[in-house]
């Protein structure tokens, strides 16, 4: 219990009373696109539950070819709730990675990137693309045949990025292969770079968020939005929906635990059917489709231009979705939102099928 | 000089004749006498620089066809088939010329074909028989290794059976014909089919210039070249006086048969199709022992099987069994074991592998079972957890209405933007 006087002591050197006078004021606005809001909690939520049984992977993990795969395993099969863990980790890391998605689209849906929340909008695009390398990197870790061979192709698909490419795969394989240089390289960025970007970009989209407000859909009028306060109200039902989270998370872990595979075997032939996470298919699947030469270019090169293109000029959504009067250019963004979240939609459910 | 002659004798043979009439004439021709011409293009002695003349002999530096192939130039024609042997040999029972060419090669073929039964009839005067050409083809000589080759592993019991399955052929030597036919339903084949080079065709057992039957005393070590282990337990056992030797059974094919090795199985050892009642009345020792080893090998593989679909389940659950599957591995190495040991013919040679099968079997199971039950444990972990989860989103839910039931908690304060 704290007592009046160490409160006091606490808010002299802490200065909790501003906290206190934030959460006191910082409010919600009660819409038809209120539900919407949540995503970003719960990619916010599943972050945690991911630094949480990271941290309790990182007990017994032990990232060497020769030790990686049988310390996951002695993981899911001796650890007293090693499986649960491990199980728990992949699949908040990729409901994460669907519910960043979701946040995303929300955001371009209800026009939210607009001014003075163009800032936040370029640190979310940031932090999706840190949660994709935390994905990317986090895959090899097993050290498994199916995540050993898929690394191979994302670190090919890497290396027809133009100039760069080349110097990018060598980098992240540490050599001309996927090897025991690869497997500590990719450690190290999942459990250092990473975490260490996106604890910090979090922090200034968090404080962004709380600066700016939560931002109001454009065709509903302000006169006419009544505030749900932040704390307790909006807050209470930020935990309700953390722990339908928590339930949904335990129930796939429960009932589907994640797939150990076989260890990577580097001279055996790469298993058939070889195909990337489900948040890179598409981009996969557009590649396979790509004639091999376009014109006078490569066709993976082509598509790898496009790719990168692509992510700038949604990156760039504050600049030509918003008109001079600072307001957004809704059809046109919707209808580029549209296009997207369908593109990537079925060519994640083509990609996973053929 | 004559040094560096020799020094320059490989190239020289190597390289292709700037000039070869041979050839050229008989590729002009029409009918069987341009096919030499044509089918050289594919020959292994062709690549190797050699042409029509360094078999035939003559001149193929001539246009003139009399100089070409005019007998003071050592023209020899076409050989008699009973010449065949001899004509091949001319070369390939020379080690210093294969030398050249290759190193490793053998050049006892001819000293083999003599042996065998195709080389004795022949040089009894049967003109019938197999000689070089018939296996190896001619003119379009190909590698052994050549997957082209009449005499490819996957190629030879076709090749064999060119003649061997042919009744009219074979009617004069008074042997079957049905060899190819039971050698496609046996195992060999069907490993040979699949892709394993290395599995036995006709020349493994027979061999391929020697060719001839293996003898009844000789059976057990032509199986056994390649089972060896089988041929060890078989020799010491009781089975060997009596199948091979003076006994003139016929060593393992008494049980296996020969050309159309099938699976074994226990079917073998007891039931309609068992061979040891062909020899054991009933209830004698040695059919009892039979029935006793029939008994603990399928005991033995039905209870892996069982541990197998187990675990298979445990599996497609979910669960990690990984470790009890590699065990079980080695479960089923032990029944391999156990089946070697039957060959000694001493059931109690089988006492080792068939308990500690057995008891692979059984902790295999154990292991099955524990991840099944482990399975439910999450289970039912899983919906006291979503039970506790939805008490406790009732009471949030709960605690919500009861701070908004005077409408308070919201402000009709416009937004920033």
């Amino acid at each position: 219990m704290i007592t009046p006087k160490i409160a006091q002591w606490l808010d002299d050197r802490l200065g909790l009373s501003a906290i206190r006078e934030l959460a006191a004021h910082k409010t919600v606005p009660v819409h038809s696109a209120t539900r919407w809001y949540y995503f970003g909690g719960i990619t916010l939520f599943l972050f945690g539950v991911q630094i949480i049984t990271g941290t309790l992977l990182m007990f017994y993990y032990r990232p060497t070819v020769a030790e990686g795969f049988d310390s996951v395993r002695f993981i899911v099969t001796r650890v007293e709730f090693g499986w649960l863990i491990r199980s728990i980790h992949s699949w908040s890391a990729n409901l994460m990675i669907f519910a960043a998605f979701v946040h995303m689209f929300s955001v371009v849906f209800t026009h939210a990137y607009r001014p003075p929340r163009e800032v936040t909008w370029a640190s979310g695009i940031v932090l999706l693309g840190l949660l994709l390398g935390f994905g990317f990197s986090g895959y090899l870790l097993p050290w498994n045949q199916i995540s050993y061979f898929a690394t191979k192709v994302g670190t090919d698909v890497a290396s027809i990025t133009p100039v760069i490419g080349p110097t990018i795969a060598r980098v992240l394989r540490g050599g001309s292969d996927v090897g025991a240089p690869t497997l500590t390289r990719f450690f190290a960025l999942h459990v250092m770079v990473l975490p260490m970007l996106t604890a910090g970009l979090l922090a200034l989209h968090v404080v962004l968020v709380q600066k700016n407000g939560m931002s109001t859909p454009p065709w509903i009028s302000p006169s006419h939005v009544r505030q749900m306060k932040f704390f307790p109200n909006f807050f209470l039902r930020e935990v309700m929906v953390w722990y339908g989270a928590l339930a949904v998370l335990g129930g796939l872990a429960a009932i589907f635990p994640w797939e150990l595979g076989v260890k990577a075997n580097p001279f055996a032939s790469a298993p058939t059917g070889i195909r990337p996470e489900w948040y890179f298919l598409a981009q996969f699947y557009t590649l396979k489709l790509i004639p091999s030469h376009v014109w006078v270019f490569e066709g993976e090169l082509l598509g790898m231009a496009g790719f990168g293109l692509l992510a700038v000029v949604w990156a760039l959504i504050p600049v030509w979705g918003v008109n001079r009067a600072g307001q957004a250019r809704m059809r046109l963004v919707t209808g580029a939102g549209i296009f997207l979240a369908a593109y990537l939609a079925i060519f994640t459910v083509l990609g996973y099928f053929k | 000089m004559k040094s560096l002659l020799l020094l320059l004798a490989p190239g020289l043979l190597c390289a292709q004749p700037a000039k070869d009439t041979c050839i050229e004439c008989h590729s002009a021709m029409d009918g069987p006498i341009q096919k030499p011409a044509l089918l050289i293009k594919e020959d292994i002695h062709f690549a190797n620089g050699l042409s029509c003349a360094d078999c035939h002999g003559g001149d193929r530096t001539s246009d003139d066809p009399s100089v070409a192939m005019s007998k003071a130039k050592g023209f020899v024609g076409k050989p008699s088939r009973q010449a065949i042997p001899q004509f091949c040999a001319k070369c390939h029972s020379s080690p210093d010329y294969m030398r050249r060419f290759r190193p490793q090669q053998r050049v006892d073929q001819l000293d083999l074909y003599k042996t065998s039964v195709h080389g004795k009839l022949l040089a009894r005067g049967d003109g019938n028989v197999a000689t070089c050409v018939d296996c190896h083809s001619v003119h379009d000589i190909r590698a052994v290794k050549d997957a082209t080759a009449p005499v490819y592993p996957l190629h030879i019991p076709d090749t064999c059976g060119r003649c061997h399955a042919d009744a009219q052929k074979m009617a004069k030597y008074g042997i079957p014909t049905d060899q190819l036919a039971q050698y496609h339903t046996s195992v060999h084949w069907d490993a040979l089919k699949n892709g394993d080079l290395s599995a036995p065709t006709c020349v493994s057992c027979h061999g391929n210039h020697g060719a001839k039957p293996p003898q009844v005393e000789s059976v057990a070590a032509v199986c056994g070249s390649c089972h060896v282990l089988f041929q060890q337990l078989y020799e010491k056992s009781p089975h060997e006086p009596v199948f091979s030797g003076a006994g003139g059974g016929g060593g393992c094919i008494v049980c296996h048969s020969n050309h159309g090795i099938h699976e074994p199985s226990t079917a073998m050892l007891v039931g309609p199709q068992a061979v040891c009642s062909q020899c054991h009345d009933p209830s004698t020792p040695g059919a009892n022992a039979a029935v006793e080893i029939a008994g603990w090998m399928n005991t033995l593989d039905a209870s892996l099987k069982h541990s197998d679909a187990v675990l298979g389940t445990a599996e497609r659950d979910g669960m990690e069994v990984s470790d009890a599957q590699a065990q079980l591995a080695d479960g089923r190495e032990d029944l391999v074991k156990a089946r070697l040991a039957m060959h000694s013919f001493h059931p109690e040679e089988m006492h080792q592998p068939i308990e500690a099968g057995m008891s692979i079997a059984g902790e295999t199971l154990r292991a099955g079972e524990a991840a099944l039950k482990e399975k439910n444990y999450r289970r039912f972990g899983l919906a006291v957890s979503v039970l506790f989860i939805a008490i406790t989103v009732v009471a949030i839910f709960l605690v919500i209405r009861r701070l908004e039931a005077n409408g308070s908690g919201y402000l009709a304060a416009p937004p920033k933007d």
